[in-house]
């Protein structure tokens, strides 16, 4: 490790290690830091990817996958499922081989990485980012770089130091319990979603299937309901009543900031990605992709502005127009989704289910759910298939 | 087990997963997360957003 590098990207999941082999490739000189002592663990996340758009960042290597699903089930409150074949292949991945292995290609575009390495504050010239303080075993240690990348994840103070707005409100917080266990016994095809606004407020209960019976179950609730009682006692009662044979291999837990994308992802020299920028999909709370398709803009567009030696805010945003294009425009139509879909009843929700069964499976698109779901809503209709279009 | 009372909140190191989803909620800046331990530094107002988001309930009122 040196002591200055163009570009520092503080935390190693699939965002920070994205951000870091682009810029790499651009010919920037990159440090890859993270905390923990080894990429790609504890693993915080369900796993689940669609193809299409993890594609755009990355050609998927098959032995990342632990199971391959065609589509979901959502199961209402009174338990009736409904399955929903989908446009695109989806994926269970293995993170812990996933995350390694995207550090390994950033190491292998150029990018120095290190473990260990706690970034504890950013150091700052003129009232600009110039670089990150960080502990490395036991030494302390500051290196300069022009641009910071704040890939620190749900708890990023990375933006926060650098004076950015990033706090995450209660209610967009979903705050989560998962374990992986074997004796799962499910379709292995979907992975299933159970709501109930009784039982998961503002959330709801996923498995995630892995193969051969082991499948991620877990469950988020909004931090505004998370008061009276917390996700792993709701993800308890649940592996009890459901699976009281589950053999329990890892228990996580963890947040997953369920907003529209911060309205500051950039500074002077300093940019934010991944959970850090609140980039996850608003309703289903996924950031795997999108956190990687924003890393690889942010890599790219930070390769270009070491290049034109012009790293100010103003020549930042053009991170911040193409990842609205790409997502962030989408997001926020699904952040009016998502208050509309976890205002539902438990009883609205068995009636759309209802509705659903009804129709033959083929046309259980996406587009046809929410239409049915939304059927006395015809303006968020017309934002969503806008947004799908 | 060790419980840690810190600005009126109480942790316990033995349950906490690390996960930083406090830190994320927490409107002052007033804790300090590493890969194995956790500070609530002087900042703190007691708003309690931490103790009402933690997953696995490390942290509580101090009463509790």
């Amino acid at each position: 490790m040196n002591k200055k590098y163009d570009i520092v990207v503080v935390g190693a999941g699939p965002a920070g290690s994205t951000a870091a082999r682009f810029a790499a490739q651009s010919g920037a000189s990159v440090l890859l830091l993270e905390k923990d002592r080894e990429i790609g663990i504890p693993v915080r996340c369900a796993e689940g990817v669609g193809e299409k758009g993890l594609e755009t960042v990355v050609k998927i290597k098959p032995h990342w996958i632990a199971q391959e699903v065609s589509g979901v089930t959502l199961i209402s409150p009174s338990e009736d499922r409904v399955d929903v074949e989908s446009n695109e292949m989806g994926y269970v991945l293995n993170r812990k081989i996933f995350d390694y292995e995207l550090a390994q290609m950033a190491a292998t575009a150029g990018a120095d990485v290190l473990t260990r390495a706690y970034v504890h504050g950013l150091l700052f010239r003129e009232g600009k980012v110039s670089g990150v303080k960080l502990q490395h075993l036991d030494a302390e240690l500051e290196v300069e770089a022009s641009i910071v990348i704040g890939a620190d994840g749900v708890e990023s103070r990375v933006g926060r130091w650098a004076g950015l707005k990033t706090k995450t409100s209660m209610k967009d917080m979903e705050t989560c319990a998962q374990v992986t266990a074997s004796h799962i016994d499910v379709d292995e095809r979907y992975c299933q979603f159970y709501f109930s606004n009784e039982k998961y407020p503002g959330g709801y209960l996923w498995i995630f299937p892995k193969g051969n019976g082991l499948a991620n179950v877990g469950l988020g609730l909004s931090g505004e309901y998370s008061k009276h009682k917390s996700p792993l006692a709701c993800l308890q009662d649940f592996l009890d009543a459901k699976f009281p044979h589950a053999s329990i291999l890892t228990t996580v837990a963890g947040g997953v900031p369920c907003s529209p994308t911060l309205e500051q992802i950039i500074s002077d020299g300093l940019m934010l990605v991944g959970d850090a920028a609140h980039q996850a999909n608003p309703v289903s709370g996924g950031g795997i992709t999108s956190g990687m398709i924003a890393a690889k803009i942010a890599g790219q567009v930070a390769g270009a502005a070491i290049a034109d030696g012009n790293v100010s805010k103003k020549r930042l945003t053009e991170y911040v127009n193409l990842w609205n294009k790409a997502e962030g425009n989408k997001h926020k139509v699904f952040y009016k989704l998502k208050k509309f879909v976890y205002n539902l009843t438990d009883e609205e929700l068995d009636n759309a289910a209802r509705i659903l069964l009804d129709m033959p499976i083929e046309k259980r698109t996406l587009v046809n759910i929410f239409k049915s779901a939304l059927i006395k809503h015809p303006s968020l209709i017309v934002d969503i298939i806008k947004a799908f279009a | 087990m060790e419980i840690k009372n810190m600005q009126g909140i109480s942790y316990r190191r033995d349950l906490c997963d690390f996960c930083g989803t406090c830190v994320a909620v927490c409107p002052h800046d007033a804790i300090e997360l590493s890969e194995n331990d956790l500070q609530i530094t002087e900042k703190c107002t007691q708003c309690m957003n931490c103790v009402y988001i933690c997953p696995v309930r490390a942290l509580g009122g101090s009463d509790e």
